[in-house]
Order: C-alpha cells, then sequence, then structure tokens
C-alpha cells in the first residue's frame, strides 16, 4: 500500500468514523438517560437513507405511514389522560403528522433533494418517542438486560417493517454537495466534509443544549439520577421521549448524511449500530469524548482492513473490543451491585 | 470435616421431598419412590415418544430438544447469575463444526467429535469469560453480540469450512457398531441429553455452589463478604451454559448431518434468549417450555403468516418479535410463573419439621484478650471529602465495641474499609494481628471476619434457611462435578444442619422455609447476623443490627450478642439505639465528622461534652 491510498482509506475511515460517532452519541444519551441500550438505533438509520430514497423517487415512503399510523395509537391514548396530555398529545401526534404527510404529499413528485432530506428527518425522527411510548415506558424500571432484550426484538420489528416498506433492494440518498477538492494528489469529496461539519455542528449543538437549556439540563439530571430528578418534578416520560426523540433525530441524519455515500438495504442498519456500540463501549458507556476517539478509531480500522483483509473486517473490528474490555475489566472494580 | 453430633435430618433444596438422605423416613421413603417413578416415566417416555411420532413431529421435537439443552445454559447464566449472553449460538456452531470436521474429514469417531467440541467450547468460553467475567451485565450482553458476530462471519469465511454451501454427509451417531441413522434414535438420544443435563443443573443449583451462583445476580458484595469467590464463579457459570451450547452443537451436527453457517448466526443467538424469557429464566423448567413455545411458534408463523399476508416477507419474525414485546411488558418473568399460579402452592419444607436440637456449635477459636483488629490512623476520602479521618481503635477477642455518631459519621465507611470493600487512603490495618488493608473481602472473610451489611443484602426469593447456609460457604469444599452428580449431599447435610443451628440460635427457628424477602426488615437483619455467624467469625461486625427490631426481638439478640462475647468472639457494631448499645457495649468509640471523638466505658462516654455536643449541637 502507497501513501496515497493509505490517505484515501483514511479519509474513508474518518467518514465513517464520523457516522458512528453520531449513532455512539444517541447511544449514550438513550442509556444514560432511561438505561435503554437502544439497538434499534441503526434500524432507524437505515429508515432514514431508505426514506429519503423513496421521496426522492417521487413515491410516499411506508415509514411515513408507519408515524401516521403509530400517532394515531398515541393520539388516543393520550385523549384518555386529563387535558394537559391531550392537548400536547393532538398537537404532538395529531396535528404534527396531518402536517408532515400534507406537505410530504405536495412537495415528494417534485424529488427536490433538500425537501426530501428534510421531510425524512421529520418522519423518522418521530419514531424514537413512539417507540419509548409504547415499547420502553411501560416496563421502565426492568432490568437493563430485559430492555435490552426488548430492544433486540424491536429491532427485528423494524427490519419486518424495512422489508415490507422498502423492498429488499439497496437505495441511496442524495449528497449534500456534489463538490471535490484536490488536496495535492488527494480527492476530497464534499459530502465528506459535509458530514465531518454536520458532526461538528451536532455535537456543539448538543453541548449548547445540555449546558444552556432548561430541558437539557433535565436530561442530565435525569441520566445522573433518575430517581432523584422525579423527586424535584423532572418527568420521567417526559425526560425518556425527549432522548429517544434525539437518538433518532441523529439516526435519521447519520441515515440522510451516510446514505449519499454508501446505498443501505433495509437490514444494513444494524452493523452500522453495532459499530457505534462497538465506540461508545470504547467511552464506557459514559464518556463522550473517549466514544468521539473510539468511534473515529472503529472507522479508520475498519477501512483499513478492508483493504487488507476485507473478508475478516467485521471479524477484526470486534476483535478490538477485547484489549479495550481488558482494560475496562482491569479498571473497574467487580459489577456493581443493583441497588 | 466436624463430626456430626446430630444426624442429618431433612435436606432442604429447591425440589420437594425427593433430596431427602435421612431423617423422616416415612416422608423420605415416598418421595424417594416418587423420584424414581417420575424417572422410570421419563426413561419410558423418552424411548416410546420418538417410536411412534409421526416424521414431521420428530424432526421439531429435536429441535425443541437441542434449543432446550442451550436455553438450560441461558437459564443459569442469565436467569440465575444475571448474566446475558446474544453469542450462544456461535458456541453451538463451534461445537457442530468442530465434531463436523472430525468426523467427516478425519474419520473420526463422534465420541471424539464430542470431546473436541466441548474442549474448544470450552477453551474458547474461558477466554472470553476471562474478559468478561469482571464486567456488569449489560457490558457481557454488548460484547456477546460482538463475538456473535465474529463467529458467525469467521464460520463463512475460512475455507476449509466451505461457507454458506455448508457439509453434508456428516457420518450419523455411532458408538462401536451401534450407529444411530435414524431420527427417531436422535431424538432419544437429544432427549436424553435434555434429561440428563438437566437434572445436572438442578442438582448443581440446590447445592452450595449453586447458592454461591445466585449471589451473582445482584448481590456479588455479599457472595464475596461470605467467602465466594465472584469472579471466578462468573466464568464458570459463563463456561458451562457454552458447554451446554456445545453438546447442543454436537447433536446438531449429527442430527441435521449439514452443518452451514445460518443456524449459528446473532439473530439464533437471539431466539435462544427469547426461549428463556419467554420460558422464564428464574427456573430450569423455563427452558424446555420457551424452547418448545418458540420453536413451535415460529414454525407455525412460518406456515401461515405468509398464506395470509399472500407475500413473501420477513412478516413472521416481525409478528414473532411483536409477540415478545408484548410478552416482556406483561409477563417480564416469563410464562412459567404464570403456569405456576394454578399450581397448588405446597410448601416442600414445612412437612420437614424445624424443632431440630441446637447443634452444638464450634466455638471461635482466640486467646483471650487477643487483638482481634487495631485501626492506626485510618482515613479514607471520597475524592474532597474526608469519610474518615485518621481514625484508631482496637477490638479485642471477648469484646463487644460500639461504633456510634451522628448520621454521615463515617461509621459505614469505616466498616467497609475493615471488611476489605474500601481500600483505605493512608493508615494500616491489622485483622488479627496481619495487615489487612489490601485485602478483598472474600480473603478478609476467610481470615474469619464476618459482616452484616446496614442496606440488608439477601437473596429475596429463596429461604431463609438457604440464606443463612450461604455463610456456610467456606466450611464446604464440594465443586462443581460433585454437586452436578450429587456426591455432596453429606457435606450438604452437614452445612445445613451448621446453617439451621445458627439460625435457630439467631431466633429464626419458625421462620427457617420462608423467603427471606417476606420477613420484616428487623428478622432480614437477623437473617444477615445468622449468615454471618455461618462463617464462625472471630471478629463480627453488625452495621445496625437492632434497627427495626421489637423489644423482645432486641433483648434476644442483646443475650445473643452477650453469649458469643463469652464464647470469645470479638464484635463491633454500629448502632443508632442508646440503650441497646449502652447495655450491651464494652467499650464505645464515637465518631463524627470522620474522626473519632470519644472512646471508652459507656457510663463516661455518655457525658463527654465532646460527645454531647456532636450529637445535642452544642447546647452545653
Amino acid at each position: 500500500m502507497n501513501w496515497f491510498i493509505f490517505l484515501a482509506l483514511l479519509q474513508d475511515g474518518i467518514t465513517t468514523g464520523a457516522i458512528y460517532l453520531l449513532l455512539a452519541i444517541g447511544l449514550l444519551i438513550v442509556f444514560s438517560v432511561t438505561r435503554v441500550i437502544f439497538v434499534p438505533q441503526g434500524d432507524l438509520l437505515a429508515f432514514g437513507t431508505l426514506t429519503v430514497a423513496a421521496l426522492q423517487g417521487g413515491h410516499l415512503p411506508g415509514t411515513l405511514w408507519l408515524l401516521d399510523g403509530v400517532s394515531a395509537l398515541a393520539l388516543i391514548a393520550a385523549l384518555f389522560q386529563g387535558r394537559r396530555a391531550a392537548m400536547r398529545g393532538v398537537l404532538a401526534w395529531g396535528i404534527y403528522p396531518a402536517v408532515v404527510t400534507a406537505i410530504a404529499s405536495a412537495l415528494a413528485p417534485r424529488e427536490i433533494p433538500a425537501i426530501s432530506i428534510i421531510l425524512a428527518l421529520a418522519i423518522v425522527t418521530p419514531m424514537g418517542p413512539l417507540i419509548w411510548r409504547f415499547a420502553f415506558r411501560p416496563i421502565a424500571n426492568a432490568s437493563v438486560l430485559a430492555l435490552l432484550i426488548l430492544a433486540m426484538a424491536l429491532h427485528f420489528v423494524l427490519i419486518g417493517l424495512g422489508l415490507v416498506f422498502f423492498g429488499p433492494e439497496e437505495a441511496g440518498a442524495p449528497p449534500i454537495t456534489n463538490a471535490n477538492f484536490d488536496l495535492g494528489s488527494l480527492n476530497v469529496s464534499g459530502q465528506t466534509l459535509a458530514i465531518l461539519a454536520c458532526c461538528v455542528v451536532l455535537v456543539l449543538g448538543l453541548r449548547w443544549f445540555f449546558g444552556a437549556t432548561i430541558h437539557g439540563k433535565a436530561l442530565r439530571a435525569a441520566a445522573s439520577d433518575r430517581l432523584g430528578a422525579r423527586l424535584v418534578g423532572i418527568d420521567a416520560g417526559a425526560t425518556g421521549a425527549l432522548a429517544f426523540g434525539l437518538a433518532s433525530f441523529i439516526a435519521a441524519l447519520a441515515g440522510v448524511l451516510i446514505g449519499a455515500v454508501t446505498p443501505l438495504s433495509y437490514d444494513a442498519g444494524f452493523d452500522i449500530g453495532l459499530k457505534g456500540f462497538v465506540a461508545a463501549i470504547m467511552g464506557g458507556l459514559v464518556s463522550y469524548p473517549m466514544a468521539a476517539a473510539g468511534a473515529i478509531l472503529v472507522g479508520v480500522l475498519e477501512s483499513l482492513s478492508s483493504f487488507w483483509a476485507s473478508a475478516y473486517r467485521d471479524v477484526i473490528v470486534f476483535t478490538l473490543l477485547v484489549p479495550i474490555l481488558v482494560w475496562l475489566s482491569l479498571r473497574s472494580g467487580s459489577p456493581e451491585d443493583r441497588a | 470435616m466436624t463430626p456430626l453430633s446430630s444426624p442429618p435430618r431433612v435436606i432442604s433444596g429447591s425440589a420437594p421431598g425427593r433430596l431427602c438422605v435421612d431423617g423422616r423416613v416415612k416422608h423420605g421413603h415416598e418421595a424417594i419412590l416418587r423420584g424414581w417413578a417420575i424417572r422410570f416415566a421419563a426413561v419410558i417416555a423418552i424411548i416410546l415418544i420418538p417410536a411412534v411420532l409421526p416424521t414431521f413431529y420428530v424432526t421439531l421435537l429435536g429441535y425443541v430438544g437441542m434449543a432446550t439443552l442451550v436455553a438450560l445454559g441461558l437459564v443459569l447464566l442469565t436467569g440465575i447469575s444475571g448474566q446475558t449472553s446474544f453469542g450462544q449460538a456461535s458456541f453451538v456452531g463451534l461445537a457442530a463444526y468442530a465434531t463436523t470436521v472430525l468426523t467427516k474429514s478425519y474419520d473420526a469417531p463422534p465420541i471424539a467429535g464430542l470431546a473436541a467440541g466441548l474442549l474448544l467450547t470450552g477453551a474458547i468460553a474461558w477466554l472470553l469469560g476471562l474478559v468478561t467475567a469482571r464486567l456488569s451485565g449489560h457490558f457481557l450482553a454488548l460484547v456477546s453480540v460482538a463475538w456473535g458476530i465474529s463467529f458467525f462471519s469467521l464460520f463463512g469465511t475460512i475455507p476449509q469450512l466451505h461457507g454458506f454451501n455448508g457439509i453434508g454427509n456428516i457420518p450419523p451417531l455411532r458408538l462401536g457398531r451401534f450407529s444411530a441413522a435414524s431420527l427417531r434414535v436422535n431424538l432419544a438420544i437429544i432427549w436424553a441429553a435434555v434429561a440428563l443435563i438437566m437434572a445436572m443443573s438442578a442438582n448443581l443449583l440446590d447445592s452450595r455452589i449453586g447458592r454461591a451462583i445466585r449471589t451473582l445476580n445482584g448481590a456479588r458484595l455479599m457472595g464475596a463478604s461470605v467467602g465466594i469467590d465472584t469472579v471466578r464463579l462468573s466464568r464458570t457459570v459463563f463456561v458451562i451454559a457454552a458447554l451446554n451450547a456445545a453438546v447442543a452443537g454436537f447433536l446438531f451436527a449429527h442430527f441435521e448431518r449439514f452443518v452451514s453457517p445460518t443456524p449459528f448466526s446473532l439473530g439464533a443467538s437471539i431466539d435462544y434468549l427469547f426461549m428463556v424469557i419467554i420460558g422464564g429464566a428464574g427456573s430450569l423448567w423455563g427452558a424446555p417450555i420457551g424452547a418448545a413455545l418458540v420453536v413451535m411458534l415460529r414454525d407455525q408463523f412460518n406456515d401461515w403468516i405468509p398464506r395470509i399476508t399472500g407475500q413473501a416477507g420477513d412478516f413472521e419474525s416481525l409478528v414473532f418479535a411483536l409477540v415478545v414485546i408484548v410478552l416482556l411488558q406483561r409477563a417480564p418473568d416469563g410464562l412459567l410463573p404464570l403456569l405456576m399460579r394454578f399450581k397448588r402452592r405446597t410448601s416442600p419444607h414445612a412437612a420437614a419439621g424445624d424443632d431440630a436440637q441446637t447443634e452444638q456449635l464450634p466455638v471461635p477459636v482466640t486467646v483471650p484478650g487477643e487483638e482481634l483488629l487495631a485501626l492506626q490512623g485510618v482515613s479514607r476520602n471520597f475524592g474532597g471529602l474526608a469519610a474518615n479521618r485518621d481514625v484508631s481503635f482496637t477490638v479485642h477477642a471477648s469484646e463487644i465495641v460500639a461504633l456510634i455518631g451522628p448520621n454521615g459519621a463515617g461509621k459505614t465507611t469505616l466498616f467497609n474499609v475493615v471488611s476489605g470493600v474500601l481500600p483505605p487512603n493512608s493508615g494500616s490495618v491489622r485483622l488479627f494481628g496481619v495487615p489487612a488493608a489490601r485485602l478483598s473481602p472474600r480473603r478478609v472473610a476467610s481470615r474469619g471476619l464476618a459482616r452484616t451489611f446496614q442496606h440488608v443484602k439477601l437473596l429475596p426469593d429463596r429461604s431463609v434457611l438457604e440464606n443463612v447456609a450461604l455463610g456456610a460457604h467456606l466450611l464446604g469444599r464440594a465443586g462443581l462435578l460433585r454437586a452436578m452428580l450429587r456426591l455432596d449431599r453429606a457435606e450438604e447435610a452437614h452445612l445445613l444442619s451448621e446453617a439451621r443451628a445458627q439460625a435457630v440460635r439467631a431466633g429464626l427457628g419458625n421462620m427457617l422455609h420462608v423467603p427471606a424477602g417476606d420477613l420484616p426488615l428487623g428478622q432480614q437483619r437477623v437473617v444477615e447476623i445468622a449468615r454471618a455467624l455461618c462463617l464462625r467469625p472471630r471478629l463480627l461486625l453488625l452495621d445496625e443490627p437492632a434497627a427495626g427490631l421489637r423489644l423482645p426481638e432486641k433483648r434476644r439478640l442483646a443475650s445473643l450478642l452477650r453469649q458469643l462475647r463469652a464464647e470469645g468472639m470479638g464484635v463491633l457494631l454500629v448502632e443508632h439505639d442508646m440503650d441497646f448499645v449502652m447495655q450491651l457495649a464494652d467499650r464505645v468509640v464515637v465518631m463524627d465528622f470522620g474522626q473519632k471523638i470519644a472512646e471508652g466505658p459507656p457510663e463516661r462516654v455518655q457525658t463527654d461534652p465532646s460527645v454531647v455536643e456532636a450529637y445535642l449541637g452544642g447546647l452545653t
């Protein structure tokens, strides 16, 4: 391998690493607030890509009908829960999906990339809160393991739906930019830069959100002490919905971004999500900067190993976990007991 | 082993009656007869059912049996010890490929394939366990996803394994001249293996090691405090679960006579976990129930869902996953507990009678006046907060020392330092004359220190007797294999009679077989004390033993402690009940803001101005 190929692989690795980073962040937010290990996040990523692809193909995606259907259920449930919940429910699960559906029906035939991307984000983002509402909130106090198993089951539900909605074919998303830059002999694509820029903006945005807004602070409070947060009046249901909403927004965004680089099929999200996990585990499921470093490392390693030993790519990436876990296990004592 | 001064009575366990060794002869005979009847019926069933079933069901039941084997391991791993693995299918695959390669390419007898599969799987699981055994549950779960994918991808890429084309024409099972080419014979072999492994697992759970395994699920600190090597044990359980999967893999290869990577995918691993969750992870019977339900549901779904929807798709998995989600929400403990609700609840032990005479209990080996514990300048910080600052005091044999002080004075931290849970930042801890500041809780326990916890740590679903018997862990030697093969009965009888004696002595004689979690909090503390006494400690640490006790119970506790003192034990206790402390303690150490502010006999401490100030806020 020469220097040139190395740089090209490095660029590739950093691009995918940035996607893994996005997923790792979503995973960490959800885990620290609700203790759910959000396996289906990768599937939402695939939903993001495929929803854009469908809109760009000029037809309405199945995910839109899914949004409408599940929102209707949530609306009905909210109507039985007192006046305030009902009003919020009408807004979130009645008016919002209706507006999104109307806009999508009106604009999808025009196939404008920017509109398709925004619509895809608008369609996939509410799935997180809906998943929280119907899957996890009913057993929010169950053990981490029970929640994890439920998340696994949910993964099968989502890929099942994905197959129904989008069929088995791969599809891609339109790039945000078609620009290209030549850096010496290296060609840097504008999409790579766009992905990195989105990553940076998102990280800074989350920083601001967690540091300066009341909702962000509520999330942090719920993350550090769920019971304590409830005692000071932070609604566990609302923080959970917010955390899942952030995660599904991040997943949809990542899907839109990566879709322009690699076409995805309905079941491709899981592997991508898992590599986000690997990154998050490197952060010990607690530290954002560590997870960022881990994500870039996973991306670069994957890109390099696909050059040398492509058949063993996944094996190499997942084996990377072992030394990290050895280190983690030496650092921490015995596993904490349940409180 | 000390000779028993009274014959072992009824040995209690999780299963009713059938485990009786001696004692109530009539009860014992009935149970033994019933046990043999069940076994006989099982053998007949295993031989007859395969012979008469239609072929379709033979295959289906074969799958159920093999899945049950994997699920049995997962019950131990997930339900009992609280660890989760999404990688069991890869262990099935390892063993299946091992026997395939050996029997097909090298023409080795299947028994060699079985041995190779067990060895290979066991070794790999042991290595993985080396890495994961210290990690808390969800880490293991995530890592297992990773190796599940890695092994799957290896099965698909190693050229000798022929990738997704698979390897066919695997020779059938044979032993000497007997060859089992027929599916029906294989089915009988599979279910015989299920019965055998299930019996061995049940034996294991009803033993000293079995009790120890239960502490892995959320009570590891307590386990360590009675001398259980929790890290090693959780690795062992992990290996056992992998070996169960390996047996299934071996049988699978010779039942199907074809292997390819597909049945060893992550999806298959997740299915095994679903089986355990659906059946009920808390009991071994959850495994066959869950396996049967999942295998048959999947079969049915594959059959009629495409007919309804009229199109090919992943609807089967989708519907199945929805069923799992609803079950998790409605019946988080699985279906088994729901089924059991309809069964008459019998209390297996009520008949056993608990009028056991108190056994002559051994007296702790201490020299009168011997120094048991000496703290010198001990400090412990949490970040900037000094929980203990420069604390020094001693505890001697035949002495009750009380540690008192307002809330937040650092008493519990000091307990944790002494019992090895927290290392001190500075200062020395001498236990029984030997430096002990860096010892683990387990080592501290094995040297003769026993403790109770401020926040009670019990196995709430297990009986009082079993909880107390945990304390006797270090008195036993019998390992895994002896427990599985029931060669540990004499020792088990001894441990349980010791536990019973200590429980009776602590005043729990009429509640031995009640689930410990059903007792009032005060009585749960007494269970902890009885458990601690089972360690035959020389020094006993009690964290608020009298909290939640009624007056007569307090008196009983006080007289027990006096008796222990008379026998030579040293007792260090934290307590807020001043009447209790002042009547009992020989010496009182008063702490405030992490420091020792006074020490002396109760009457002198009570009038010490600095103590009065600490408690009453400087009114003097």
